[in-house]
């Protein structure tokens, strides 16, 4: 159904357009001076200026692998965050602990970890499905390199990266 | 037929049928560890209980028939396994009232007493009973403060099995098996209570060629597959169904692949082929598929060369040498679009009766392998590339090469097993395609690299006259292409003015020149196969047992 | 001989420099600080910052420390210019050729052109700081500045693309509607000069006080009290032109980003982009220059000196020009980050319905009132 839209009356000095140009123009003056003088909060001066000591503890960085404090990789490669991630950027290799190791009771540990932080969206999804609390989100935000391979974070790149989260996961408990 | 009331419902079952199964065809699905319809039922481990009524019975022993007409039911105040209890005449079968529920939440948390909880580790974990029944009936967190008891971890049981007693919820069900179908019965609870634990006989070891079976039927992670301890988590897996070409039974499978590899092989259910069992040397047949001396490149007098070049070389040399002098060593492991293709070839050299396929006979075991350890030598006699004898030719062929009267071969098998040797091979033109390098391809003046069984699609004849299909699960690797693709690529080389661009052309072709085929297409043969009528067994020696 | 005799040497050698002096020491630099003060001016009006870092990178030639001036940023003309130099110069194979390399020489060229004409300065050490005096200035000047059209149809129709194409067309039609009022609107300024020479103009406005400003020269009749009615109507009107004529905003539809990606330079890239885009604020620069020849005393000082008395006030003299022209230019850019874009229809309606009517009774009043002030 048509339906006329109803104009406004405007007066004369709206017609003109004038008067609401010079007001425009006001504000953006206004703006200006403000800016001039230092009235105006200005965002931060990123590589001077960093937010790096106010950042929250939720922050989500660079996924990161951790140690407990006996050195053990607390990943045992359930492959769960592989499984969840969305953009596919987990890739592991499973691998068997050897008999003679001293976490032989686990089993099993990734041979390989590689996160690609090219296709990494931070989503922090892997963090939580982490059945082992040993995937955890750094506060590393500025993850760069020159090289597609660079971008790829490898086992040894990731522990560095992650270092050690203390506090015994039950189930290695020995006694349990 | 008995008439049996289900969760409120009347239904009619054949007698004998188990309140289990009966409730599973009604819709009602019971949680069940033990329990599996291959096998018997000790009904230990109490998961499957149901609330169960019979009919309530007037002074006379009729049975008190309700307001609707149906008998009235007495419900038994004490829940009963369904798994060992037969269908009756009114009996009424409550499958989830509260007291079941309570029932099942009780026994999952006495199961899960002990068990060690390592799901991110265990392999099981995306299809094990216990993670898919705790979800539906489990506490969410334990009541136990005292120390769970510790049972032996990583134990080798066989050469291809590891027990973990820890995860295992003693439901016998690999025992059965062992005793039942396998008829080695190696495995047997020792101790006593929470000490309880599965055990091979001590002078013996899991080494029977169906223990993998174990693997598959354990409902938990107790039992996992050495091979495919720890490779990749199961929910990762594109899950093809074809079947196993290792011997004339033809196998229904099921592979396993993630990203282009195969990772592991399980039996697929058909109660006609071969139950829900396979054998160990069969569904462990796979590796020869990422095998590094793989051929994946066409050669000619072994360098690498093109498709089209190789192609073109091969229908020269075909020209080259009169038809009186070729012969063609066929394979009964071909499906049958290949063997129909490589039919049209022989009548295009003009090959007379030098023809054959290699027979591989072996001992039959028993229980699944038959004597004939090729999967399609019913196929390769229908279709006329077997000698109605098939391997009767074969020494003729043999003789013919040694006396240089054949000077042109075109093989599908390694010819050295005709008898023949290496420097007696090297006397006569070559053309063969292969998969793995032997005699046969280092001789050959043109190779063609073509695909394994898990890498191509067609179908296939098992000594039960059974019609069946292969589907891909992986790609072949490199420039590998499937032997009907070649054969078509060397017909029409040779001048065919057929040239189908896929197999259901081939299929069809096939079907209007077999009668065996006729009215039958690739979709029609479905994932379970059919029988055919029109047309006789091969002259294999083994039969199912 | 005679023939080399009959060549005036003084005028030649003095008009070579003065125009080496205004086009590459003066109007160049200050197109393209007029870039950067676009883009730094627009960022402290959206409450920004805007380009405040690029230096000069001392570094790479050895110096211990970049050199980044007051404010910083300043460096960033010089490497929008770099960048444009070393960027790759595609040619669309569906374009036509000639006329696809014309077009950004068209645009560049009028507005550079039209400087000429242009009275920068009273005089220094005896030289009249205009590099062609002619005494039909103006009409030189309009003449020459509608020839730039022709660049933004050329690009526009040579692109042989749509969003091109239809930048060329507005372009072409807003120019034509524009330059009746913008014309129409300079004469009041002719009648009370009595005069179409730039020069004179500027003269008139020494003797009488600014157009828009009769006081300057210290006193305010009656007749110049009447007259400020017309001059400020043809000053708004004209001013408004000049914005359409230069293609900025409100009226920059022939570049519309939003509905035509990039108007009539989308298929440019490079260098020749960078004429397009030199050529645009070239014109600001230009228009902005006749804005104040025309009305705002040109390079008058008031109560000061001119050129005659001496060399420094010669130089005040060019400095007052070129600092009126940069509060004009400032003038553009604030308004180009305070105002919507005018849509076409009502681009066209306001052009001919209202503008051109106020202008040509705006002649009338000024005849009127010249007359009857005798």
């Amino acid at each position: 159904m048509a339906y006329t839209v109803p104009r406004p009356k405007l007066t004369f000095a709206e017609k003109i357009y004038l008067p609401s140009i010079v007001a425009g123009l006001a504000i953006t003056w206004k703006h200006l001076k403000r800016m001039l003088t230092g009235q105006t909060k200005v965002v931060m001066q990123y590589p001077e200026e960093k937010w790096d000591a106010h950042m929250p503890e939720h922050y989500r960085g660079a996924p990161t692998l951790v140690t407990d404090e006996h050195g053990r990789e607390r990943c045992v490669a359930c492959q769960l965050c592989e499984f969840i991630c969305p953009p596919r950027a987990i890739r592991i290799t499973p691998g068997e602990l050897p008999t003679e190791s001293e976490f032989s009771k686990v089993e099993k540990y990734p041979a390989g970890f590689e996160i690609d932080m090219i296709r990494c969206i931070y989503c922090g999804m892997c963090e939580e499905v982490c059945p082992e609390q040993a995937i955890f989100l750094r506060k590393d935000y500025a993850i760069t390199g020159t090289s597609r391979a660079e971008m790829l974070h490898d086992k040894t790149k990731l522990y560095e990266m992650g270092g050690v989260f203390d506090g015994l996961i039950h189930k290695w408990n020995p006694d349990k | 037929m008995v008439n049996v009331q289900i969760d409120g419902t009347w239904l009619q079952f054949p007698k004998g049928t188990k309140v289990i199964e009966a409730c599973s065809q009604a819709q009602k699905f019971v949680p069940r560890y033990c329990y599996h319809p291959k096998l018997s039922t000790p009904g230990n481990c109490r998961m499957c209980l149901v609330e169960i009524g019979m009919p309530k019975m007037s002074p006379d022993r009729q049975p008190v028939l309700g307001p609707d007409g149906k008998p009235e039911i007495a419900w038994i105040p004490r829940p009963q396994i369904s798994c060992a209890q037969e269908v009756s005449e009114g009996m009424g079968v409550r499958t989830d009232s509260a007291m079941v529920r309570e029932c099942r939440q009780g026994v999952m948390e006495f199961l899960l007493i002990n068990h060690p909880l390592d799901c991110p580790i265990c392999d099981q974990a995306g299809e094990c009973r216990l993670q898919e029944f705790s979800v539906e009936y489990g506490q969410g967190q334990s009541r136990f403060l005292e120390r769970k008891v510790k049972k032996p971890k990583n134990v080798e049981l066989g050469p291809r099995v590891t027990l973990d007693a820890e995860r295992c919820v003693l439901c016998s069900r690999c025992i059965r098996f062992m005793k039942e179908v396998a008829k080695d019965d190696v495995l047997g609870f020792v101790d006593r209570g929470s000490f309880s634990t599965i055990a091979c006989h001590p002078e013996r070891t899991l080494d029977s060629n169906y223990s993998l079976n174990t693997v598959d039927i354990c409902p938990v992670g107790a039992l996992t597959s050495t091979d495919f301890r720890f490779k990749m988590r199961v929910w990762f897996l594109k899950e093809t169904r074809t079947i196993d070409v290792n011997d004339g039974l033809g196998c229904n499978i099921t592979v396993g692949a993630r990203e282009n590899k195969v990772h592991r092989v399980t039996p697929r259910e058909n109660n006609d082929v071969n139950g829900v069992w396979i054998p160990d040397s069969h569904r462990l047949n796979f590796k020869y598929l990422t095998a590094p001396e793989r051929i994946t490149e066409p050669q000619v007098k072994g360098q690498a060369v093109d498709w089209r070049s190789a192609v073109a070389i091969a229908a020269d040399l075909i020209r080259s040498i009169p038809s009186s002098a070729a012969a063609v060593i066929g394979s009964a492991r071909m499906t049958n679009e290949e063997l129909f293709l490589c039919k049209n070839l022989i009548q295009t050299l003009g090959a007379g009766d030098r023809h054959d396929v290699v027979p591989r006979i072996g001992e039959p075991d028993g229980i699944l392998i038959p004597a004939d350890r090729n999967p399609n030598t019913t196929g390769a006699v229908a279709l006329g590339v077997a000698a109605p004898e098939p391997g009767s030719r074969l020494a003729s062929i043999a003789a013919g090469v040694r006396s240089g009267q054949i000077r042109l071969l075109v093989c599908f098998e390694d010819a050295t097993l005709l008898g023949l040797t290496e420097s007696e091979l090297a006397r006569c033109t070559i053309i063969a395609t292969g998969i793995l390098p032997n005699a046969t391809t280092r001789q050959a003046a043109v190779l063609f690299p073509s695909s394994g069984s898990f890498e191509k699609r067609g179908s296939m004849i098992n000594i039960q006259n059974r019609l069946q299909r292969l589907n891909r699960a992986v790609q072949a690797p490199g420039q590998c292409r499937d032997d009907w693709e070649i054969l078509r690529d060397l017909a029409v080389a040779l001048g065919s003015s057929q040239k189908p661009s896929t197999l259901e052309e081939v299929f069809a072709k096939m079907a209007s020149e077999h009668p065996a085929f006729a009215g039958l297409n690739l979709g029609k043969i479905g994932d379970l196969g059919i029988p055919l009528a029109g047309i006789s067994a091969a002259p294999a020696t083994a039969t199912l047992s | 001989m005679d023939f080399l005799n009959s060549i005036p040497w003084f005028l030649m050698a003095t008009s070579l420099a003065k125009t080496i002096f205004l086009v590459f020491l003066v109007v160049l630099p200050m197109v393209s600080y007029t870039v950067y003060a676009e883009r730094r001016v627009s960022a402290l009006i959206q409450d920004r910052l805007g380009p405040n870092r690029t230096g000069f990178p001392l570094t790479l030639l050895g110096f211990k420390k970049d050199f980044s001036p007051f404010l910083g940023g300043l460096g960033q003309p010089v490497a929008d210019a770099v960048k444009f130099l070393l960027k790759e110069d595609l040619t669309p194979g569906h374009v036509n050729k000639p006329y696809f390399w014309l077009a950004p020489c068209l645009a560049m060229m009028p507005a550079l052109v039209t400087l000429s004409a242009i009275p920068f300065g009273s005089e220094f050490m005896g030289v009249k700081m205009v590099i062609a005096d002619i005494n039909v200035g103006l009409l030189f000047m309009f003449a020459i500045s509608s020839v730039g059209v022709y660049g933004i149809v050329l690009a526009g129709w040579a692109s042989n693309s749509k969003y091109p194409f239809l930048g060329g067309i507005r372009s072409s039609s807003q120019m034509i509607s524009y330059e009746l009022c913008m014309g129409l609107s300079a004469v009041p300024v002719l009648l009370i000069a009595g005069s179409t020479g730039l020069s004179k103009i500027v003269d008139f406005q020494v003797r009488e006080g600014w157009l828009l400003a009769p006081f300057t020269d210290g006193n305010l009749s009656l007749r110049e009290l009447l007259l400020w009615v017309p001059v400020g109507v043809a000053f708004i009107t004209f001013t408004i032109s000049m914005f359409a004529e230069t293609n900025r905003l409100p009226f920059d539809l022939p570049e519309s980003e939003t509905e035509l990606v990039a108007g009539y330079h989308t298929e440019y890239s490079s260098m020749k982009f960078a004429l397009f885009f030199l050529g645009e604020y070239t014109a600001m620069i230009a228009g902005s220059a006749l804005i104040v020849v025309l009305f705002l005393g040109g390079w008058h000082v008031p109560f000061m000196p001119d050129g005659r008395a001496g060399w420094v006030w010669g130089l005040l003299n060019i400095g007052t020009f070129f600092a009126k022209v940069a509060g004009l230019l400032f003038f553009f850019i604030w308004v180009r980050w305070t105002l919507p874009r005018f849509r076409y229809d009502q681009l066209m309606k306001l052009g001919w319905l209202y503008l051109f009517e106020i202008a040509l009774v705006n002649i009338f009043l000024t005849a009127g009132i010249l007359a009857l002030c005798k």
